[in-house]
């Protein structure tokens, strides 16, 4: 690890001067991947600003029945709160179904928008990578590329974003707070990820010196059902192959409103436009649900090893879209 | 001897396990001394080729940096037993991740720095990574590992399969596994007075003393190796390991004492791994299933600077009867770290193979898979004709058969249904031979009426001190408490490694020895004892000397029942249950958690484990705890270990087998067959990971 100097400012504007005043500086939360990639000697900051224990760690009603979740919120104790649990299961079940226990107690809402792709070539400084390195190659194409991307990816790069909590927002219509030097703006969390066109080392639409003050939960719809659902190698403590978050309700046996995320198949999480927009006002059929997710997938380019997760993610969303009708129906 | 049920047999707490949960107990990076400097070492980060230049400038200009060791300023090494311990000696890269420098400072911090700014050039050469079952530069060795001949047949197999009114043909693949143990590989080395003391994270410390005895070309009496607590092994701590011998090396070089502890990311390369494995076993039965031939054939991967065969097909000469078989090893020599040990090399790869293609057998004939393993039970051991000193494999079948609720089963596939869930179980045998050496052991007596035993045995989190103490106690007649058991450190009586699940079997002849020959001794004794005591000095030499006249294995059955999620293809665990046969039981504590321990590692290997070589790069991909699965306690459900009584007079004075590595060997297959039960597709590739199932699926 690389000598660097810490900081712990007392206020976000003090934090977003710090940012802006240090190029290569980097917001510290719970540093759970941060940290270990200034271990890995991928991220080498030359300040970090702590931003752990800045007042962002409330979690309060809006005025429109959405929810404020303050950025150092821990992401064990957002799935644990009674609200999220209640009005917003999919983003409690998405953040059950993430990391471990110990690394729920510690990871932050803003850092886990934060957090960088597990593909093995970015982690390891040894090996070309152009989310590293832009310009030296992408290795993940033709070598060990399984749990990388088939939708949005690029020459450049195959890499996913590794969150769970993002699909989740995604599909909640979340939008992240940020403050930055040149103000507060306010950007959907659709938004806030990128594909990796030909610049794969910008994860997000962040800018310099920009820190996550907050997350910003719509209020729930009315009659809206939804669920997380998330398949991986193992039990627990395994990045999603993919993943979906579903939001729906159903008027007059058709759908009404969708809302429909992928999780593990791109460099963002995976807003289903061309389902939703298919799904809407369709019937609450197998077959619909088929020709829809199918559409969606169609503009699915799989590379030689992670096909399957094109049929695992189209098995995922199906299955998610009659669980969700079955339980719409009996509320 | 006493046989006081107050000691052997007893679940005996482990005597440093309240060290252990309270952090009190030090392991091999935890001896830091004063002025000690710290190591780091830098890995090639080429293939294979040989290096050209390294520039060590930028690194000594690193603050804190003492010095960095390369190839071209290491102290000269004679030629290790191992090749793996000829490290900095020469040029050559054989694989990708071996150390090319050593980097050491005065903390870690700024070795780790300074290892950043090593610049070393390479010459590469073409790389050969990748093992395939047509490989050109396949060949059948003289022996695979444990010194089994590597071909063996027995009648005409191939005849007496193209004869076979029934025939399975099948080929299993198995990707590379790593052991991974908790506690990474650590040493700390420092000199003294003309003596190296080197605290190491060993299997064995009197192997690890030998080792650097031979390497630093130094009398071994002046080379001490503690390895008091060690943090797991399963193999790959079995064998003395690089950054002894580097420790070692700085420590002489620079005169402070040095600590190197191992990276996890580093362990990959060069702490061994199971080799891949290509497994082709054909079997040849009448419609009754009654095996005519049984042929089963390992393609495999070793290094370039060292032949190491994994013995897969060893099992199929232990296990079925058979007129007619083949057993062969073949193997490639790559450009890939070394392989060595994983829990029961051999075994685990192979009855993997074996076991699955009795399921299908079984399935081919409609014969329950309980039912075809008693029809072909042997007489005698197929392979050498010898008798068994006792093989309970049927009793351990239908034992558990009895306790899972195996006769209730609907042995049609595909046929269960909970839910989305698809759920099925499977059965497969297990086996691991029974393995002793000759070990050392001294007892002593004291005035007070206490006891003291030494052994260098190594507890790596088995409960060494403990059963050792039973064994002493039970021979003693007195209270396990009132003796200390001294173990770990290669100043006490000379004795083999925690490995072949043969240590409480060589330690425990020495300390039975030991303690039955101080008996005698006090029995002749009269009078109050001397204030120093009384103590002998034993070893086996002589009752390991000659191999008995027998077949002498444990045998053991698992039985599977998974679910498998039809939407997802996620394979999970539900009931893993294994009955075993393993001459006497010594802790049932100590015993359950091993036999437990084997099962989760036969799980993982099943459903979650796997080391993908990176064909342009040479190294294995997954070099983390993140990216290589180890089964996370979720992954393990309801888990079960029973054993028989089994009491076999042919074994040692205590009538036990080893147990250490038998809840391993054939566990993946139970859980293959489990789900092909509940799905219906015969998957003969591990792991059974989602990406697998998903074809087979509705």
């Amino acid at each position: 690890m690389k000598p660097f100097a810490y900081l712990r400012p007392a206020t976000v504007s003090e934090a977003v001067r710090a940012g802006a005043g240090h190029p290569g500086s980097r917001f510290l939360g719970g540093g759970t991947n941060l940290v270990d990639l200034m271990k890995l000697g991928v991220e080498t900051p030359g300040l970090l600003i702590d931003v752990s224990r800045l007042p962002l760690d409330g979690m309060t009603r809006t005025d429109d029945g959405g929810l404020r979740i303050g950025a150092t919120v821990r992401n064990s104790d957002l799935a644990a709160h009674p609200e999220v649990r209640n009005h917003w299961p999919a983003l409690s079940q998405a953040l059950l179904a993430g990391a471990s226990g110990q690394l729920r107690n510690t990871a932050t809402t803003g850092g886990n928008l934060l957090q960088r792709t597990r593909c093995p070539y970015f982690q390891d400084v040894s090996k070309p990578c152009n989310k590293r390195i832009p310009g030296s190659g992408c290795p993940a194409r033709e070598g060990t590329h399984r749990d990388l991307a088939v939708l949005g990816h690029s020459q450049d790069c195959v890499a996913t974003n590794p969150s769970d909590m993002a699909v989740a927002l995604a599909a909640l219509d979340a939008t992240v707070q940020l403050h930055g030097p040149e103000g507060v703006r306010t950007v959907q969390v659709t938004d806030f990820h990128r594909l990796p066109a030909d610049n794969p080392d910008q994860d997000t639409v962040i800018r310099p010196g920009e820190l996550i003050t907050e997350v910003v939960l719509p209020p729930p719809s009315a009659g809206a059902v939804s669920l997380y659902r998330k398949a991986r190698d193992r039990a627990s403590y395994a990045f999603a192959l993919a993943s979906v978050a579903a939001v729906l309700s159903v008027r007059d046996g058709r759908v009404d409103r969708i809302s429909l995320a992928f999780g593990g198949l791109a460099h963002r999480p995976w807003r289903a436009r061309v389902a939703e927009d298919l799904l809407r006002g369709a019937s609450t059929t197998g077959d619909a649900f088929a020709r829809a997710v199918d559409a969606e997938l169609a503009a699915a380019r799989p590379l030689r090893d992670n096909g399957f997760k094109v049929d695992l993610a189209r098995r995922l969303a199906i299955g998610a879209l009659v669980e969700l009708t079955t339980r719409a129906a009996s509320t | 001897m006493s046989d006081s049920p107050r000691a052997l047999g007893a679940p005996a707490v482990r005597r440093e396990g309240r060290d252990k949960v309270t952090g009190t107990a030090r392991y091999a990076a935890e001896h830091t001394a004063p002025g000690c400097l710290y190591g780091w070492i830098v890995p090639a980060t080429v293939p294979t080729g040989r290096v050209t230049a390294i520039r060590t400038a930028g690194a000594l200009a690193v603050p804190g940096v003492h010095t960095v060791l390369t190839h071209d300023n290491a102290p000269r090494l004679k030629e290790p037993d191992d090749p793996i311990l000829a490290v900095l000696q020469d040029d050559r890269v054989p694989h990708r991740g071996w150390p090319v420098a050593l980097v050491l400072a005065e903390s870690l911090e700024s070795a780790r720095a300074g290892a950043d700014a090593v610049y070393v050039e390479y010459a590469t050469t073409e790389h050969d990574v990748v093992l395939t079952g047509d490989h050109p530069g396949l060949y059948t060795p003289k022996e695979a590992n444990g010194g089994h001949p590597a071909l063996r047949e027995r009648g005409d197999a191939m005849s007496a399969f193209d004869a076979a009114p029934v025939r399975i043909d099948a080929t299993y693949t198995l990707r590379g596994l790593h052991n991974h143990p908790m506690e990474p590989h650590a040493s700390t080395a420092r000199w003294a007075d003309g003596h190296l003391t080197v605290h190491d994270s060993s299997q064995g410390s009197t192997a690890v003393r030998n080792s650097l005895a031979t390497a630093l070309g130094l009398d071994r009496d002046r080379i001490t190796v503690i390895s008091e607590h060690v943090g797991g092994g399963f193999g790959s701590k079995g064998t003395p390991r690089p950054q002894a011998v580097l420790a070692a090396m700085a420590a002489r070089h620079t005169g402070h004492p040095v600590q190197l502890a191992l990276p996890r990311r580093y362990m990959a390369a060069i702490v061994g791994h199971r080799a891949p494995t290509l497994q082709r076993v054909r079997l040849g039965a009448d419609r009754d299933g009654v095996l005519s031939s049984v042929s089963h054939e390992i393609v495999t991967h070793t290094s370039r600077i060292k032949e190491f065969v994994e013995q897969a097909a060893v099992p199929a000469r232990v296990m079925y009867a058979s007129p007619h078989s083949r057993t062969e090893h073949r193997v490639a020599a790559l450009d890939v770290p070394s392989p060595s040990w994983m829990r029961a090399p051999g075994e685990a790869s192979g009855m993997y193979a074996l076991e699955s293609a009795m399921d299908e057998l079984a399935c081919a004939l409609g014969i329950d898979p309980v039912e075809l393993r008693l029809r072909n039970e042997p007489r005698t051991e197929p392979d050498s004709g010898l008798p068994f000193s006792s093989r309970n494999l049927t009793a351990c079948l239908s034992e558990g058969a009895r306790r899972f609720g195996w006769s209730d089963r609907d042995p049609r596939p595909a046929a269960r249904q909970e839910g989305p869930r698809l759920l099925g179980t499977g059965v497969a045998s297990a086996t691991y031979p029974v393995l002793v050496s000759k070990a050392a052991a001294s007892a002593q007596a004291a005035p007070d009426g206490s006891y003291r035993v030494g052994v260098n045995a190594t507890d790596i989190g088995t409960g060494a001190r403990t059963v050792l103490a039973q064994i002493a106690a039970s021979v003693l007649d007195t209270p396990p408490d009132n003796v200390t058991i001294d173990i770990g450190s290669s100043d006490l009586p000379t004795a083999p490694v925690a490995g072949g699940s043969s240590g409480t079997a060589s330690w425990g002849s020495a300390v039975h020895k030991a303690a039955t020959t101080l008996v005698r001794r006090l029995a002749e004794h009269s009078g109050p004892l001397p204030p120093e005591g009384i103590g002998v000095t034993v070893d086996t030499g002589e009752e390991t000397a000659q191999e008995p006249p027998y077949a002498r294995h444990a045998f053991g059955a698992h039985f599977a029942e998974v679910a498998v999620d039809s939407l997802t293809g996620e394979v999970r665990v539900r009931r893993l249950l294994g009955v075993y046969a393993a001459g006497r039981i010594l802790n049932s504590r100590t015993a359950r958690s091993q036999f437990i321990g084997g099962m989760v590692m036969g799980l993982g290997m099943a459903l979650t484990e796997g080391s993908t070589m990176d064909p342009a790069f040479g190294d294995f991909t997954e070099s983390d705890l993140a990216s290589y699965h180890v089964p996370s306690c979720a992954d393990v459900p309801d888990i079960q270990a029973h054993w028989l009584d089994e009491d076999d007079p042919h074994l040692n004075p205590m009538g036990s087998k080893g147990i250490g590595e038998i809840g391993t060997v054939g566990t993946a297959a139970a859980i293959g067959n489990a789900v092909r039960h509940a799905t219906g597709a015969r998957l003969r590739e591990l792991s059974l990971t989602p990406d697998k199932l998903l074809p087979y699926l509705p």
